[in-house]
């Protein structure tokens, strides 16, 4: 699925991540923690190609990122669910329009029938929202509707950076919930996030395991956590 | 071939494609209407150069096609000489190549000619009124020069008129306007292309967030362009329309062309030259669907 060998990576000159290896298996949970400023959205910027590797290999999707055309880019990222720190959306076009925008670009948006699109909006809980425009909800509802769109093309991969970075505690949970129930349906799930009682919490339901940041190196966590 | 069948794909993904991929670009009413206006303003101008082109070149054929062709033999002799000096005249054409046929100015013809300045009944016969010999070259005619001495030679009295000696500059001039014309309606569709790319990159640098989302969510730069060029496709379109419009009934308006060779007045569209300037629309729309394009491409490479 996701697989770094001896990457790294530099803003300019400044090193940010460097000789990081992993392997990340289909169907697994991981969490990426590391205090702020450790390079955590640097990383999922390099598993989505926003940023390229300044050294060693990344493969997604099995596929060398380096020889990747700017087309190829977009095909992948329609298999890769991304939910953004600071989510964002279209902010002149509606709650639904915005959802169903990866189906758009894709030409696929006849794919996702009503019904499913109903059962996709009501298992964030927002069947009310899909006529307002995104500065409208509150920032968990936007939280949720970026995991909606995140997940509407039936990604393999879902990448979420601090989804819960500004929500009260049981909204956080609804989040997690919502991320343990897609692994449970088989996709890969990252979520970036520096919140360790939400960790903890996590581990109780389902088998995630812990990469931590640090040292411009990501370490496989130990039980210690 | 394939350059043509890519403009083919390029045209229909423009017309069909999902019209509601428009809607990502927020509509932007002032922008929008500039664009109009100088669309409009830029397809007026070029009415104008179109039809100072189309009535130079008109012009330029005419006089170089209908003159070019004939030259006169003008005569002076004394009273008695005339007719020996127009038969010398004659023969010396029949005996030189180049020449399609000539012909001897007849009295009346003369009368009518003079008739302007000297009234009705001039009585040419008692007149030392010069004869004229009006000379139809072939194609490729005869050698001027060599004319010019044997007439002097066989008749002293004989000048000939060589029109293309003051024509040239004339004929000269009017395809200078020409090419003038041309040349400007070059440049306005260069303007338009470039005030087309100024305002396709200021739509693109203010729409920053909604290229990045639809980046994010996997759209390719084809589809992102193309939700700008529909939309400056559009307006460029609907400016030129509506400046061709107005062009167009401003050469209505115009003095029409009153006499043959009247240049100011002849400056208006002629039969079915009126139709070109339906051209101009759908050019500005072309120009504007590359201008977008290619400024909606290159800024969109820029972005990871
Ligand atoms: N575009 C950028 N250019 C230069 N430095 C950057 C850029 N983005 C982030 N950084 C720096 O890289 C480091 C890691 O950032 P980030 O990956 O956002 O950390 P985290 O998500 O763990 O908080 C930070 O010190 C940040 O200042
Ligand atoms: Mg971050």
């Amino acid at each position: 699925m996701l697989h770094l060998q001896e990457a790294g990576f530099s803003y300019g000159g400044r090193e940010i991540l460097s000789g990081v290896n992993l392997d990340v298996a289909p169907g697994s949970f991981y969490f990426l923690t590391g205090p702020s400023g450790a390079g955590k959205t640097t990383f999922l910027r390099l598993c989505y190609q926003a940023l390229m590797p300044t050294k060693g290999v990344v493969r997604i999707l099995d596929r060398d990122v380096r020889g990747l055309h700017r087309e190829d880019i977009a095909q992948i990222r329609r298999r890769i669910g991304v939910v953004h720190q600071d989510c964002q959306f279209v902010d002149h076009m509606n709650m639904e329009d915005n959802i169903r925008m990866p189906l758009q670009v894709s030409g696929r948006n006849t794919e996702l029938d009503d019904r499913s699109f109903q059962d996709l909006i009501s298992w964030v809980g927002l069947s009310a929202h899909m006529s307002a425009l995104p500065p409208e909800l509150s920032s968990g509802e936007r939280q949720r509707a970026a995991l909606a769109r995140a997940v509407v093309m039936s990604p393999d991969l879902i990448l979420a950076d601090e989804p819960t970075g500004n929500l009260d505690w049981e909204m956080a949970q609804k989040i997690l919930t919502l991320l343990i129930e897609l692994n449970k349906m088989g996709k890969t799930v990252i979520v970036a996030t520096h919140d360790l009682q939400l960790i903890r919490t996590a581990k109780s339901k389902v088998a995630a395991r812990v990469l931590r940041l640090a040292n411009n190196n990501i370490q496989l966590a130990g039980a210690d956590l | 071939m394939n350059r043509f069948s890519a403009l083919i794909n390029n045209i229909r993904d423009l017309l069909q494609g999902d019209l509601t991929a428009d809607s990502v670009v927020p509509p932007s009413g002032y922008t929008a209407n500039l664009t109009t206006f100088t669309a409009g303003a830029m397809a007026f101008l070029a009415v104008f150069a179109l039809a100072l082109s189309l009535a130079t070149g008109r012009l330029a054929d005419r006089w170089s096609d209908e003159l070019a062709r004939t030259t006169t033999i003008r005569i002076s002799a004394p009273e008695g000489q005339m007719q020996a000096q127009l038969d010398a005249v004659i023969n010396v054409l029949n005996t030189t190549s180049g020449i399609e046929s000539s012909s001897v100015m007849s009295d009346d013809a003369q009368r009518r000619l003079l008739e302007p300045w000297f009234g009705p009944d001039l009585p040419l016969e008692t007149l030392p009124i010069p004869r004229l010999v009006e000379v139809i070259e072939k194609d490729d005619g005869p050698d001027m020069e060599g004319l010019r001495l044997r007439l002097s030679a066989e008749a002293p009295g004989a000048v000939l008129d060589d029109h293309t000696r003051w024509r040239r500059p004339l004929v000269n001039a009017a395809q200078r306007l020409r090419s003038l014309g041309t040349f400007s309606i070059l440049l306005i569709m260069g303007a338009t292309a470039a005030m087309i790319t100024l305002a396709a990159q200021s739509a693109l640098a203010a729409n920053g967030q909604v290229i990045s989302v639809l980046r994010l969510v996997g759209a390719r730069d084809v589809y992102i362009a193309r939700a700008f060029v529909r939309r400056f496709t559009v307006r460029a379109l609907l400016g030129a329309a509506i400046g061709t419009g107005l062009g167009m009934t401003a050469m209505v308006f115009l003095p029409s062309a009153a006499e043959e060779g009247a240049f100011l007045t002849g400056l208006g569209f002629q039969g079915w030259h009126w139709l070109i300037p339906a051209l101009i629309p759908p050019l500005a729309a072309i120009v504007a669907f590359w201008a977008t394009r290619g400024a909606a491409l290159r800024a969109l490479a820029r972005i990871s």
